[in-house]
């Protein structure tokens, strides 16, 4: 167990020192996983409220589609995500492999569906609500889904922070497109991985325990907002 | 604090739906701004764990950068995969060490021309209760009867790197069929050599290591060098550039101007002086 003690020896080390390099991987990973679900959950809050608000043939396979798609390994989007980034594949032309965007494609990949079906999944209960309420008030569809998800918004916000979890997490997809290349693609979860690899299991825990942190303060910061709010509403 | 949470709170509720795309498509861009800006004099070099692992390219790039302001972005995969991603295009330079598939990527045209740059040696590294008594053993070929014929268990790497396929090519020579024995006593990881190393000090096991990712891995344990010196054990590494003619956005000038530098006084100085805890960990050996 020494190298659990070293680990938060190092990771206090690192985090008074200001180590240049280690606040370098934490923004790169918090840019390229904010944005990412900043995209997916303008998507997947549409395509939710969308699946709530219109009735057509098919829906039953989409929601299905969309909830399977919740379990996609990380390594296989990864990989397709290379293949049409590659040089040799569709949007090659475009040179983006092994950069920070490549690495928010692969995760707006990954969690858009996680967006998606968890608001489908809190809008659904809202509109059983409000169906009669807005047939009653002849409401177009695009002023339907405006107001679920402006009802919804602290609930989505819980979704939002699922989809964080899930793409701040994640090291399969962002390795393969990224590259983990040093001062350009290397985020938190590839560093753990190469200091393992490395055997410096120490400092590779040290780097968990900071992105643990990162983690825990962000959702609380989001957490006190929303309770901010909410007071705010109420009183 | 409070009234100014309030004041942030307020302009939050302010923030409409409408007004979301206002947000996104700056960070996106921006995000977008940030590559081109890194885009300048920049290469990609393919390359495999090994070099990566042991520390040599956080030593030698910084050179490499103060003499020619060129930055070097190393991907760092197993030999396999590197010259996999190189007949994709997806790098400008490669230096792994398969001398033979190195050979083949070159001669089917995806690469210019091969050159040796450096070298060292692979060791065979196990448990020190060594239940296969290999101690002391330099031909590698009885160590390996010896580890097959007590049936301890080795780690594979079993992912096609340079590591991998000198293994693969030695237990042929040795006459040994490992394929039959997966599972049992022969245990694929299908990973890295620090991964698989790290299973191999966790279970006892045998496994096989270029010199430099051992010396520079720190999970050691018990494990210890058990069979080394062997001829066979040679290790070469080799620098291509990715063919301009098939893959035409690839920075010919840059990638020769990094081919160069390795294979000529500066950069082979460079390499040399790369010790970790007082052991040279390359050799530099261009012609």
């Amino acid at each position: 167990m020494g190298d659990l003690s070293e680990a938060f020896r190092i990771a206090f080390h690192l985090l008074a020192s200001f180590d240049r390099e280690l606040f370098e991987i934490i923004a790169l990973s918090l840019k390229v996983s904010l944005v990412a679900v900043a995209i997916s959950c303008f998507f997947g809050f549409l395509m939710g409220a969308a699946l709530c608000v219109y009735r057509f043939r098919g829906k039953q396979i989409i929601v299905i589609i969309i909830n399977a798609l919740m379990g996609l390994p990380p390594v296989v989007v990864g990989l397709c995500v290379y293949l049409m980034l590659s040089r040799s594949g569709p949007l090659g032309v475009f040179g983006l492999l092994y950069t920070p965007t490549a690495m928010i494609i692969a995760q707006v990949l990954l969690i858009t569906p996680l967006i998606g079906a968890l608001s489908l999944q809190v809008l659904h209960e809202m509109h059983k609500e409000y169906d009669e309420f807005f047939r009653s008030l002849h409401l177009s569809p695009l002023a339907k889904i405006k107001t679920l998800l402006w009802d919804a918004r602290f609930g989505l916000i819980i979704v939002g922070l699922a989809g964080f979890g899930r793409a701040i997490s994640e090291v399969g997809a962002v390795m393969i497109v990224g590259g983990n290349i040093n001062h350009l693609t290397r985020i938190m979860t590839t560093a753990i991985a190469l200091e393992t690899s490395k055997g410096t299991l120490a400092l590779a825990l040290a780097l968990g325990i900071i992105l643990l942190g990162f983690s825990v303060s962000l959702n609380a910061a989001v957490m006190f907002l929303r309770s901010a709010i909410s007071d705010d509403k109420n009183a | 604090m409070i009234p100014r949470i309030q004041k942030c709170v307020l302009k939050i509720r302010k923030i409409g739906w409408k007004q979301i795309p206002k947000f996104v498509l700056p960070a996106l861009l921006s995000s977008m701004m940030f590559e081109f800006g890194c885009a300048g004099q920049s290469i990609i070099v393919q390359s495999t764990t090994s070099t990566q692992n042991s520390g040599l390219f956080d030593h030698i790039l910084p050179l490499f950068k103060s003499q020619t302001g060129i930055s070097v972005h190393v991907v760092a995969v197993g030999t396999g995969q590197a010259l996999k991603n190189g007949r994709n295009g997806d790098g400008d330079v490669l230096l792994v060490h398969a001398k033979a598939a190195e050979e083949k990527f070159v001669n089917d045209g995806y690469g210019i021309k091969r050159f040796d740059v450096m070298y060292n040696d692979f060791v065979i590294v196990g448990p020190s209760s060594d239940p296969a008594s290999l101690i002391g053993n330099p031909n590698i070929l009885s160590a390996l009867k010896k580890i097959s014929d007590t049936g301890s268990i080795f780690a594979s790497r079993g992912d096609d790197s340079g590591t991998h396929r000198k293994e693969l090519q030695l237990w042929q020579q040795a006459g040994i069929d490992v394929a039959s024995q997966s599972g049992s006593w022969y245990r694929e990881t299908g990973s890295g050599m620090g991964a698989t190393l790290n299973l191999a000090s966790s279970m006892g096991a045998y496994t096989i290591s270029d010199r430099a990712t051992l010396i520079a891995f720190q999970n050691k344990n018990d494990m210890k060098i058990l069979s080394q010196g062997d001829a066979k054990l040679f290790n070469q590494y080799g620098v291509i550039l990715v063919n301009p003619q098939r893959h035409n956005h690839v920075k010919e000038k840059l990638g020769m101007v990094f081919i160069s530098w390795l294979i000529g006084d500066k950069g082979q100085a460079a390499i040399a002086s790369y010790k970790l805890n007082g052991t040279q960990l390359f050799f530099p050996n261009a012609k």
